[in-house]
């Protein structure tokens, strides 16, 4: 009797574990599916595309499509313009934010406190959109490329975390002990708690990197005139979402074009790929940062 | 020699000796604060000035300093506008429908993950349900016109397969809404359920053994160790959305809105945008913008208050 019970405990065990797995499959592939599906629709013929015949498999195998974006010299252009945004962004607002996160995490600097909360202030209370887009047009950076790296490089969020780490992970006993040795402050971030905190400074460039790369709002914005500094979300934008551009036809004619879902599909896996190729390094890293985040942020 | 110079020199410093002592030895510390300090100020708070607008007949011509002031009519006329209303309901109606679905869908998801054992399996899926959060809102919405596309999207070829005709997904406003929604529960939920595991490890496994030799199985032990573990976590994770429901994701709708269904389109932000940013009209943009951003403000601190009430960490 009781190892009947056991037994058929056991079956309900195995019937419920199986019934997670099918959930957590079901929901991974959900992840999946769509790279799948405008991935085959990218490398199939526009025929078969059109007739709606692919789904996960490609039919007709054809790369014109992937030809096509790269004799596109405005996309290939938004991608460096991207490429150069974000490294400017992240090697600025790293630089800010290291040098702010240890100096407020120092007890001697008198007014941390009141800076911190003046900083920390500005993430709960913003002026808006408007304020933010006459301010860059008074600072003449509407159409440059500043006006996607100056205004947000340097992230409250950001510092408070960091600040919180340096303040938790850095020994007093060892800055203070440079301190006796005569070192400046200058030299004990550089040699000490820089080379300590490895881990939470690419943590922190990550999330400034990925989060430029990702960004369209301010170029809607700020980028008008200048076609040639759109980054390449804003320009997968026009190209894909609003569809109120066509793409360069090949030799540059500009003749009536419609945008085929063969060529949306490419761009979109050609904007995709950089991100999904560091992907799995930048994952572990996105990890770690937002358990520090979720502490106290 | 020299060492002993400087221990005295530092002691002195901590007894709060002379300030000149002390600006020699911490004046790098200011310096390591100029720049953040600058950018803080020009990008922040010079902006806070340029609300000013908002109480005066701003004439790009006139500038801030030449423009009338008319102190709260831009307010009162604002408020009297046509799309004013439907813009803070919409506001309200995305974030509460987004709470609703997708604030749920981590914790659960959570749970499940918490219950499977084998790790290679548990580590392919978190990272394909991580990705959706790296992707930009332009890739999501480009990939949700491929998919949900009327007469050419995956999903719809699907259905018409099977004998069902075409859904508007994104054509028609009751549909927008609901794949709006949809996407953004698909893009969150793996990515929202890091806090929980997180939380969930950190319960202690005698816990579970406790409950294990009184008899629970996996589903009692789950609703009575595992979920008031998480409690905590999952009530702070809750406030802090309360305290966002005035704020909306620009990116996200823009990406998602087109010229057929635009009855929820209209939120505050895109409203700021269409006002300000496409027509000109900075005086009203301002004010809206400032009206979204006040009662935000009012939002995040009560939340703070509530969740430092009940006994949890605060927010700010």
């Amino acid at each position: 009797m009781k190892t009947k019970k056991i037994k058929s405990s056991r079956i309900i065990g195995k019937i419920v574990d199986a019934f997670f797995w099918l959930i957590v499959i079901l929901v991974s592939l959900t992840c999946l599916f769509p790279f799948v599906h405008v991935f085959a629709v990218s490398i199939s013929d526009e025929a078969y595309v059109v007739a709606n015949k692919v789904v996960l498999i490609p039919k007709g195998f054809n790369l014109t499509a992937y030809q096509k974006i790269f004799a596109d010299s405005s996309i290939i252009r938004s991608l460096l313009v991207t490429v150069l945004i974000t490294v400017l962004f992240t090697v600025i607002g790293m630089f800010l934010t290291i040098s702010a996160a240890y100096a407020l995490s120092r007890k001697e600097l008198k007014g941390a406190k009141l800076m911190t909360f003046l900083i920390l202030f500005t993430m709960y209370f913003a002026a808006g959109m408007i304020p933010d887009y006459l301010l860059i047009q008074n600072l003449h950076m509407l159409d440059t490329i500043w006006s996607l790296i100056l205004p947000l490089c340097f992230a409250p969020f950001n510092l408070l975390i960091m600040k919180n780490n340096f303040s938790a992970s850095i020994p007093e006993s060892l800055v203070e002990a440079a301190v006796v040795d005569g070192a400046g402050h200058f030299k004990i971030l550089t040699r000490i708690v820089v080379p300590l905190s490895k881990p939470i400074i690419a943590t922190i460039a990550l999330f400034y990197a990925v989060g430029r790369w990702n960004a369209y709002q301010d170029a809607l914005f700020y980028i008008k005139q200048r076609v040639d500094l759109r980054p390449l979300q804003l320009k997968l934008y026009y190209l894909v979402v609003s569809s109120q551009e066509s793409f360069q036809a090949e030799g540059g004619n500009t003749g009536v074009l419609t945008n085929p879902e063969v060529l949306k599909a490419a761009c979109i896996i050609f904007a995709t790929v950089p991100i999904v190729i560091v992907y799995p390094f930048v994952q572990k890293y996105f990890v770690q940062g937002t358990m520090v985040g979720a502490v106290k942020g | 020699m020299k060492k002993i110079n400087n221990i005295e020199k530092y002691a002195k410093v901590k007894r709060k000796g002379s300030t000149k002592l002390y600006l020699k030895m911490t004046w790098q510390l200011y310096a390591l604060m100029f720049l953040p300090i600058l950018f803080i100020i020009i990008f922040k708070f010079i902006p806070y000035y340029g609300l000013t607008i908002a109480f005066q007949d701003y004439k790009v011509a006139k500038g801030f300093g030449g423009s009338e002031w008319v102190g709260f009519e831009v307010f009162q006329k604002i408020f009297a506008k046509r799309d004013f209303l439907p813009a803070v309901r919409n506001t309200l109606l995305l974030n509460v429908l987004d709470l609703i679905f997708g604030f749920p869908m981590p914790i659960i998801l959570a749970l499940i993950l918490n219950e499977i054992r084998c790790k290679w399996f548990k580590k392919v899926s978190q990272t394909l349900m991580y990705l959706p959060h790296f992707l930009s809102w332009v890739i999501i919405g480009a990939l949700g016109y491929q998919l949900f596309s009327l007469s050419n999207g995956v999903i719809n070829t699907l259905i018409t397969n099977m004998g069902s005709s075409p859904i508007p997904f994104l054509q028609e406003n009751t549909w927008w809404l609901i794949t709006y929604v949809l996407i953004g529960v698909w893009q969150t939920m793996g990515w929202g359920t890091i806090i929980y595991l997180a939380s969930i490890t950190n319960v202690s496994p005698e816990l579970y053994e406790a409950a294990k030799i009184d008899g629970a199985n996996r589903w009692q032990s789950c609703l009575h160790v595992t979920l008031p573990c998480i409690r905590s976590t999952i009530i702070i994770l809750l406030i802090m959305n309360l305290g966002k429901m005035m704020q909306g994701s620009f990116e996200r709708i823009m990406a998602l809105s087109n010229a057929k269904a635009t009855e929820y389109v209209t939120t505050i932000p895109v409203l700021v945008y269409r006002w300000g940013i496409q027509s000109g009209k900075f005086s009203e943009a301002t004010a809206l913008g400032l009206f979204q951003s006040i009662i935000g403000l009012i939002l995040v601190v009560a939340a703070d208050r509530v969740a430092k009430k009940i006994g949890e960490e605060g927010l700010i």
